[in-house]
């Protein structure tokens, strides 16, 4: 490369794109997993369990992405445990994620009506029966604009595993712009597909706003 | 695995049910009893244990001290099968609480076909008997949100009802409702013990208690203080119940 920005560069710049993609897709696909079931345990009926799924949230969220990201990299390296930095990066994305969906999704499962949850027990359904058939469902609906709101922010926290030497969108930018020295040119280019990325999702979650909303006034208006 | 079915043997009976919240004593040595058939209106101001008294036979709180008995099982058991016991016991309560993603319908058929394991036109056919019993055929397909108070509280009955449950409690299910919607859910009721339905239900209306139930349990400060026929209304026999009374609350 060298000397002005052409094709390859650009091309260059769209492999980075869909490894941030991918990498999103890995730690929201990962994250929401292992978020579902933080969500469950937080609510358990065992004080163990409950405890323990606290105490990893609160420790995931009391820490920087940035310093997980080394952890999980250079960290487990020391160690003996070298992973690729794809594996460190989604491993570390997906502990990240995982704490604050299962925080989000803890909220909306909760603020779903006790009198519901009493409703299906009068009814005879299992706990499992009612979380899957009646409360689910409901915090599902509950659960989606904070869901996409911070899937938007992931999308950007992917641009922290170039530090760990992932090539995803923004190191891609970092290693074009090396040999171009034309930072404010490389860098708008991927502020631009940053929010190419994010923007639709954005919009998305704007418009499942105001659909609830509306849904929230014709209850209030029956 | 109810018990046996011994002639005039109580549906449900608590005796000398005691419940705290904390410092809070809520019951204090309750005892009465339902027999099949009959409706027992609880009444009482508010606080004094009445709807803590009705959920503790549903379980759902447990009682301190104190037997409860509701078809032959003992629900004070710590190991209770409290699937069998809310099979047949069916509970309406003060919220309005149809699951607002399922239409009227789904309401009804989720815990004919999650619980009992009923067919998808078995519990078609049940959800159209119960519904035609509280009047509110033509709104199976709606969803609660596009209903009156009034018809998501019919709606509720008519789910517990799709149990067909050996007792119905009611914990103040009109006291949400204005007098005109109160009145359709009340007939409603009323339909039921006609129909020889078992219920003990908590109340405001004394109307209603005076003119369906068959025997009234007056509560005042976690106690029974005074129990007989609706008549005990018109002639009480203790300072709080005519005080009760004569407030109309």
């Amino acid at each position: 490369m060298g000397g002005a920005l052409n094709a390859n560069h650009l091309l260059f710049l769209a492999h980075g794109a869909t490894w941030t993609i991918g990498l999103s897709l890995i730690a929201l696909i990962g994250g929401g997993l292992v978020g579902f079931l933080v969500a469950l345990a937080r609510i358990s009926p065992s004080r163990a369990v409950r405890l323990a799924s606290g105490l990893y949230v609160q420790l995931v969220q009391g820490t920087p992405l940035l310093v997980i990201l080394f952890l999980g990299y250079f960290g487990l390296a020391a160690i003996g445990l070298g992973l690729s930095p794809l594996a460190a990066a989604g491993a570390s994305l997906t502990i990240y994620v995982a704490a604050y969906l299962g925080e989000i999704w803890r909220g909306s499962i909760e603020s779903v009506p006790k009198p519901q949850w009493e409703a299906a027990e009068g009814q005879g359904l299992t706990r499992a029966q009612r979380m899957v058939k009646v409360i689910l469902p409901q915090a599902v609906r509950i659960a989606t604009p904070p869901t996409v709101g911070f899937a938007v922010s992931i999308i950007k926290s992917t641009s922290l595993a170039s530090v760990v030497g992932f090539v995803e969108l923004t190191r891609s930018g970092q290693i074009i712009n090396n040999s171009l020295f034309e930072p404010f040119l490389v860098y708008a280019i991927i502020a631009a597909i940053y929010f190419a990325l994010c923007y639709p999702l954005s919009r998305f979650s704007q418009g499942l706003e105001r659909r609830m909303a509306r849904g929230r006034a014709q209850l209030a208006g029956a | 695995m109810t018990g046996p079915d011994v002639p005039h043997a109580p549906v449900v009976s608590l005796r000398d049910v005691e419940k705290s919240f904390g410092p809070l004593k809520v019951l204090d040595g309750v005892s009465f009893a339902v027999e099949r058939g009959q409706v027992l209106a609880l009444i009482g101001r508010s606080g004094s244990g009445k709807s803590t008294a009705l959920r503790c036979i549903d379980r759902f709180e447990k009682v301190d001290r104190g037997e409860i008995l509701v078809c032959g099982r003992r629900v004070d058991d710590p190991n209770v099968d409290l699937r069998a016991l809310r099979q047949d016991v069916g509970i309406v309560f003060q919220s309005y609480n149809l699951f607002p993603h399922l239409t009227v319908e789904q309401n009804i058929m989720l815990g004919p076909r999650a619980v009992k394991g009923a067919s998808r036109s078995e519990a078609r056919a049940l959800a159209a008997d119960v519904l035609a019993q509280v009047g509110l055929s033509d709104k199976a397909q709606a969803y609660p949100e596009q209903l009156s108070g009034g018809q998501q509280q019919r709606g509720a009955i008519a789910r517990s009802l799709a149990m067909k449950p050996k007792v119905m409690l009611f914990d103040e299910v009109t006291s949400a409702l204005d007098p005109e919607l109160t009145g359709e859910v009340l007939k409603v009721i009323e339909g039921l013990a006609a129909g020889g339905m078992t219920m003990v239900t908590v109340t405001h209306e004394m109307a209603f208690a005076r003119g369906v139930a068959d025997r009234i349990v007056f509560m005042h400060r976690g106690k029974v203080h005074e129990t007989g026929s609706a008549a005990i209304l018109a002639s009480p026999q203790t300072a709080e119940l005519a005080q009760f009374v004569g407030t109309g609350l």
